[in-house]
């Protein structure tokens, strides 16, 4: 191959990007990113650069060491409009286009929308938290919808500036189809704990100028909002292509399309019928992606590790594994009302599972002791 | 000198965290070496004590950027920035930290 196109310049193309060259590939990577900005880093949009405390520079993913060496051809505030894999050209916004013998789908996802809630911040680029950063000024009310890791993330930044928050959930508990009816009670005991008015089961329909109006008739009160309700991947410019499309790209377990010249990595890569939103598992994908993009075959498969993180309320959150909600939970130390704690899920006598809160070291040992490792990169 | 740990209280694959400014973290490898380091990952904020410990290596245990205990220098992302190493000297069963960083750390 003597040109690679790597569609999507966030983590999951950067790490491609850079597998490319430490797999030994010396051809033309063309780098091609629908924003403007040069590649960062996005998990603290919602924390410290939201809060003011870290610079747009600090979250730059490529130094300019980096740059020189990896000798990208980007195409920056482009996004791709078409994949035409007969004519292995990949098809540009701003009219031009870019011929590769290979292409990697990074192109992650948008922040999903509500009905009735056009206009509501949103938080996934940069330029989402520059314009919610702004909003947040001394004694605005904030509404956010969705109590997953992005709806606490910014509530607890929010009550670090000293903002009145409401979290709206439609959920019984924040996260309860993931970790299960205890640790989401342990969710929601750190937005209670920090002030922040946390309200589960609850029906929003529409945004008004005065705040949320909810489905029984009542007004939640707020002069910014927030929707954090997850992300719609980003497929449209693969129609026609013969890539297979619908809630990701539809690949084999090593990431690689129908198309043995494409693969896909990050938010979007849909493998094995799944998907995972993760800034580790953006990272871990790199490596397969290209050892079989470079083979032109499968030859690796992805074992995802399924390790998240969250800080909330200056707590650290960690999970790894694949745990159902099902699962036998198992204090390891401490207890849910603890400040800190480990706990592993069991399925069949076996640890598929490990959370702690505010236990990096016994998270870690039990991770790589008790959990079978991703294979080998 | 910082005083860490008594040999006892630190033995092989365990690690200690030395609070202050900046924060250093002792490890003891399954060799039987001693190494010392800044505590904080430079990707960002976590303490490598808490990190995972193999041969020589220390992984983050928040984005498991991996750092090498003899020259500081993280052999993977996303750590880019090499952490300080620090003299580690045992006298009469105690573990003491030379305070200042090493001129030559990578």
């Amino acid at each position: 191959m003597r040109r690679i196109a790597v569609v999507g310049a966030s983590l999951a193309g950067v790490r491609a990007a850079q597998e490319l060259r430490a797999q030994g590939y010396d051809g033309g990577i063309v780098l091609i990113g629908s924003e403007a900005h040069l590649p960062y880093d996005r998990p603290p949009l919602s924390k410290g650069f939201l809060a003011g405390t870290a610079s747009a520079a600090s979250l730059e993913l490529l130094d300019a060491g980096d740059l020189a060496s990896l000798a990208l051809d980007f195409r920056l505030g482009v996004s791709a409009t078409a994949l035409e894999p007969s004519d292995r050209r990949v098809r540009l916004s701003d009219g031009s286009s870019v011929h590769a013998d290979g292409v990697v789908i990074a192109t992650g996802g948008r922040a999903r929308t509500l009905p009735g809630f056009e206009g509501a911040f949103v938080l996934r680029t940069l330029d989402d938290a520059v314009a919610l950063r702004a909003a947040l000024v001394p004694g605005v009310r904030v509404a956010i919808v969705g109590a997953g890791f992005i709806g606490a993330e910014v509530a607890s930044t929010c009550r670090s500036l000293g903002l009145d928050v409401v979290v709206l959930e439609a959920l019984a508990a924040p996260l309860a189809p993931v970790l299960g009816a205890s640790l989401a009670a342990v969710c929601a005991r750190l937005h209670r704990d920090h002030g922040t008015d946390l309200r589960c089961g609850v029906q929003v329909t529409g945004l008004s100028p005065a705040g949320v109006e909810l489905a029984d008739g009542s007004l939640v009160p707020a002069d910014v909002v927030v929707t954090g309700v997850g992300m719609t991947p980003a497929t449209d410019w693969l129609a026609g292509s013969g890539v297979p499309v619908g809630n990701g790209v539809h690949t084999d377990a090593g990431l690689v399309t129908p198309l043995p010249q494409v693969v896909a990595v990050g938010d979007v890569a849909r493998y094995g019928g799944r998907r995972h939103e993760h800034w580790t598992n953006a990272s871990e994908q790199a490596p397969v992606a290209v050892a079989n993009l470079l083979a032109g075959r499968t030859a690796r498969t992805y074992e995802p590790s399924g390790y998240v993180w969250s800080d909330q309320y200056g707590g650290r959150l960690q999970l790894a594994g694949h745990p159902r909600p099902d699962d036998t939970l198992s204090f390891v130390e401490g207890d849910p009302d603890s400040s800190s704690f480990v706990a592993t899920f069991q399925r069949d006598g076996e640890t598929v599972g490990v959370f702690a809160l505010n236990n990096a070291k016994l998270f870690t040992r039990l991770r790589r002791q008790t959990l079978r490792r991703p294979a080998a990169v | 000198m910082i005083r860490a740990c008594t040999v006892d209280e630190l033995p092989p694959g365990e690690s200690v965290r030395i609070p202050g400014s900046p924060a250093i973290a002792v490890f003891h490898t399954e060799d039987g070496e001693l190494y010392a380091i800044d505590d904080t990952c430079t990707h960002q904020d976590a303490s490598l004590a808490d990190g995972w410990l193999e041969g020589c290596f220390v992984e983050c245990p928040l984005h498991a950027a991996m750092f090498d205990l003899r020259t500081g220098v993280p052999t993977c992302l996303p750590a880019k920035e090499p952490v300080r190493t620090y003299s580690v000297v045992v006298d009469d069963g105690v573990v003491y930290v030379e305070g200042v960083a090493r001129e030559d750390a990578a």
